[in-house]
């Protein structure tokens, strides 16, 4: 009854909603996870993050978007876009240090095998 | 200023500043100078002080009440200041035959305790008796503070100690104690101070243990001798014998009179307006006895009497001014002094006890100093004589006789005693056996110890002039005479005076023929030989001056005179009574002594007997017409008992000594059989509870931490394991747990919704 329930495969041969936007955003976010769990690369393991960060981002601007309401009352109005644009902004910051931690990282171990980096392990 | 204010006050500031003293002594002693030199400044300025004080109050006194000859019998002359007792328990004014009460000033400075009848208070009793003797201690504590700060210089160094062998095989080396022997020098002249002062008998018997520790101290001054602290002991132990007689007198007086002021007992004993003795309402005769006599042993043990004169022969261990200082004006005076001031309330029965306490104690002695070749033995001996003969004048009713004699004694006593210091000084050695011929080398010593031999003999012209000594004895000899006179049956009581004297004399030219005069016996003895250094020699001389003059009456002012001033009030009127002994005792009154035939008789015995003595030294010792070693062989049995002291010391041995021991060895096997095993057991017992407990405490209570520590260990050990530090693994885990609580969460949702 609520949004919690497993959406209907039916609601998806119907017009464009906000569940086709969410599908896309899961397909993204699990793509991105996939991406961080099997990357030994750190490069590639930043990328994941990036989908993943960007899957979210297609939710908040689906939730957000009045056009894929029916009833615009419901939406989010133009906070989603901002939430979305601060994460972009984050997701840069967040990209420059990991870029800079994956540097250092591999200047002492000149490699970026994030199985490597087990230095702190117990 | 009135003499009942500015008397405590004068004679107070004398008693405390000795105190003063001795505590300045007690804290900075080591640090006045080098090695307390200055100890000896501060003591000598203190008694120095004390000796000033007394003689402004003696000024004072004088000037109140001057001395005046005794009325025999006569209140004509009744003093005006008669009744100034604060307590008023004298009226002034008697009439008829009241006699007087003699002029007294009596106080309380400090009560420490009231309660119904029972006071305790630091008070004062001043009299002329009181007055006196302040002057005299202070005078000869003054002498012989100067002259052991002569004697004592030994211990401004490091001291080796030749008397004390060690284990290790030398002798003891020990640092000096120069302060230290002032300080406990000071301690006792306050003692003694407090003694004479007191206005109560509680008081008195504090400042009279505080005596006994001070002789302790003093005699036991080098203590690592097992003599001298074996001879401290016995002091101060045989002083516990007669003091237990003492508290039962006290407790009898208390319990019976309700108050231990002289005063009030005086008062309640001789009830004005005669004075004459009467047993109070609340006692018996019995009570009255036991407390006189009680009272009396307390006096046996300080002024060392039979049976309990051991203690001082061997108090020599002390320094030689302790001796002098001990046996001259202090400590055996206090006894004497006690028994002066508690005269009033001694009936007839005790105080024939006392004169035979006396008698037997002069006997012995003198027959004991005949024989001692020890020079400061034969002076202890003649000291406990002389304390014998005190005794018995004051037993025979003589009470200005006895104190007159305390007096003079204390003055020639000391002089003698200083004198065989200087010897001892000189020679190193206290044996008679290796001097001779010291006049030649030390002129001063001999001619002052020589006047000191003659006051103590009684020597003068008869009826003309005499040294002190032969004024006081002769009106000791008198008053026995008189005694023996109405009393026929204790007749033996003046020829124990009479044979006394001859046995004095003989003993003393004994010391000093053998001392100073002949050919010398030991050659290395009397070549290191050498006078005294002047502070020594100096209050030689001022004392032998004071044994000449002592006795002395010039005008009306003299001791004796000054002594009757302070006659106990009813005390001059004699005495007759007696339940005890079942016969009645006459006292003849005090002034009777002084009739001319028994005043000559008196005087013809004492200088024949002592004439008689002297001669027969001379024949031994001067001329040696007749070799001492023939006498001694000829009368072996004698001469053995005499030098081996009557045997008393093995006999008080034999008697308590061992079986104390027994006693002590029986209490220490118990000690260690019984109790020790008991307390062994229970320590025992506690050790196995004990290691019961800390069982426990290691299984159990540490078990219990121990198991939640490593609980918590293993539990950190295992989670360590999911840190691997791969990150995708981290990843995976993030990701499915996500998954998993989201699965989880809407589970329960889902239920909740359907409930």
């Amino acid at each position: 009854m609520t949004g919690l329930t497993v959406l209907p495969l039916a609601t998806l041969v119907g017009p464009v909603s906000v569940a086709h936007y969410l599908v896309v955003g899961a397909v993204l976010f699990v793509a991105g996870v996939a991406c961080m769990a099997v990357k030994r690369n750190a490069l590639g393991v930043l990328m994941g993050i990036e989908l993943v960060l960007n899957g979210a981002n297609v939710n908040f601007v689906a939730f957000a978007s009045p056009y894929l309401q029916a009833d615009g009352a419901r939406s989010l109005g133009l906070d989603g876009q901002i939430i979305a644009l601060f994460v972009i902004l984050l997701a840069a910051a967040e990209a420059a240090v990991a870029l800079a931690i994956t540097l250092n990282f591999y200047n002492n171990h000149a490699t970026v095998d994030v199985d490597r980096a087990d230095d702190l392990k117990g | 200023m009135d003499p009942a204010v500015r008397l405590p006050l004068l004679l107070g500031l004398a008693w405390l500043v000795p105190l003063a003293s001795f505590v300045a002594i007690l804290f900075f002693g080591p640090r006045m100078g080098k090695h307390g030199k200055n100890a000896a400044w501060v003591a000598t300025a203190a008694i120095v002080t004390s000796l000033m004080l007394s003689l402004m109050a003696a000024g004072t006194w004088l000037a109140v009440h001057p001395v005046t000859a005794p009325a025999h019998g006569h209140h004509g002359d009744a003093h005006a200041a008669a009744g100034q007792d604060e307590h008023g328990g004298h009226a002034a004014g008697h009439h008829g035959h009241a006699a007087d009460a003699p002029p007294a000033y009596s106080g309380d400075w400090y009560t420490l305790y009231q309660g119904g009848k029972l006071k305790l208070s630091i008070g004062w009793y001043i009299d002329s008796l009181t007055v006196l003797m302040f002057v005299v201690v202070a005078f000869i504590a003054t002498c012989i503070h100067v002259y052991a700060s002569g004697y004592m210089h030994d211990e401004l160094h490091d001291v080796t100690d030749h008397e004390v062998h060690l284990s290790t095989g030398g002798h003891l080396h020990r640092p000096g104690r120069f302060p230290r022997f002032f300080q406990a020098l000071s301690l006792f002249c306050f003692s003694m101070f407090g003694i004479v002062i007191a206005g109560n008998l509680a008081m008195v018997f504090v400042f009279w243990e505080l005596v006994g520790i001070c002789s302790w101290f003093l005699i036991g001054f080098y203590y690592e001798r097992k003599s001298a602290s074996n001879a401290a002991n016995k002091a101060f132990i045989v002083n516990r014998v007669g003091d237990f007689g003492m508290l039962i007198g006290l407790m009898a007086l208390w319990g019976a009179l309700g108050t231990l002021q002289f005063t009030d007992m005086f008062a309640a004993v001789r009830p004005a307006p005669d004075h004459a003795l009467v047993v109070p309402a609340s006692m018996t005769n019995w009570l009255l006895f036991i407390a006189g006599v009680g009272i009396f042993c307390g006096c046996v043990g300080k002024s060392a009497q039979f049976p309990l004169f051991v203690w001082l022969p061997d108090a020599m261990e002390g320094p030689t001014p302790v001796s002098a200082l001990v046996h001259s004006a202090t400590m055996v005076a206090a006894g004497v002094y006690l028994v002066g001031r508690f005269f009033p309330v001694l009936s007839p029965d005790v105080l024939l006890v006392i004169a035979y306490t006396g008698a037997i104690t002069l006997f012995i002695a003198a027959t004991i100093a005949l024989v001692a070749n020890d020079i400061k033995r034969v002076l202890a001996y003649s000291t406990v004589s002389q304390l014998g003969y005190m005794m018995l004048a004051l037993g025979v009713g003589g009470w200005v006789a006895g104190l007159f004699h305390l007096v003079t004694h204390a003055f020639f006593k000391s002089l003698l005693f200083l004198c065989s210091g200087s010897v001892i000084h000189a020679c190193h050695t206290n044996d008679m056996r290796k001097m001779g011929g010291l006049a030649r080398v030390m002129p001063w010593t001999a001619y002052t110890m020589l006047v000191g031999c003659l006051a103590i003999i009684g020597a003068g012209i008869p009826f003309v002039i005499g040294l002190s000594g032969y004024y006081s004895k002769d009106s000791i000899l008198a008053q026995a005479l008189s005694f023996a006179q109405a009393n026929p049956r204790h007749s033996v009581l003046f020829y124990a005076v009479a044979g006394g004297a001859a046995l004095t004399a003989f003993y003393m030219f004994r010391l000093w023929f053998m001392t100073f005069a002949g050919e010398p016996r030991d050659h290395h003895v009397h070549e290191h030989a050498h006078e005294s250094p002047t502070v020594m020699v100096a209050p030689l001389v001022v004392l032998s001056v004071l044994a000449v003059a002592a006795g002395w009456t010039i005008g009306t002012f003299g001791i004796a005179n000054l002594l009757e001033q302070a006659r106990p009030a009813g005390t001059a009127e004699g005495l007759t009574g007696g339940f005890a002994f079942g016969q009645t005792l006459t006292y003849p009154a005090e002034h009777l002594s002084h009739a001319e035939a028994i005043h000559r008789a008196a005087t013809w015995t004492a200088f024949g007997t002592a004439l008689a003595g002297v001669a027969l030294a001379a024949v031994m010792y001067l001329w040696r017409l007749v070799s001492p070693d023939v006498v001694a062989t000829i009368f072996r049995p004698v001469y053995a008992f005499l030098a081996g002291r009557w045997y008393f010391d093995e006999l008080y041995k034999a008697i308590f000594v061992v079986p104390a021991l027994g006693i002590a060895q029986l209490a220490s096997g118990a000690d260690r059989g019984i109790i020790d095993r008991i307390i062994d057991g229970l320590a025992w017992t506690a050790r196995g509870l004990a290691g019961i407990d800390a069982w426990i405490d290691r299984t159990l209570v540490d078990g219990l931490v121990n198991a939640t520590a490593n609980a918590t260990w293993n539990a950190g050990i295992a989670l360590k394991r999911l840190q691997t530090g791969r990150l995708r693994q981290y990843v995976v885990f993030i990701a499915l747990a996500t998954v998993a609580l989201f699965v989880l969460a809407s589970l329960f949702m889902r239920v909740s919704h359907a409930g």
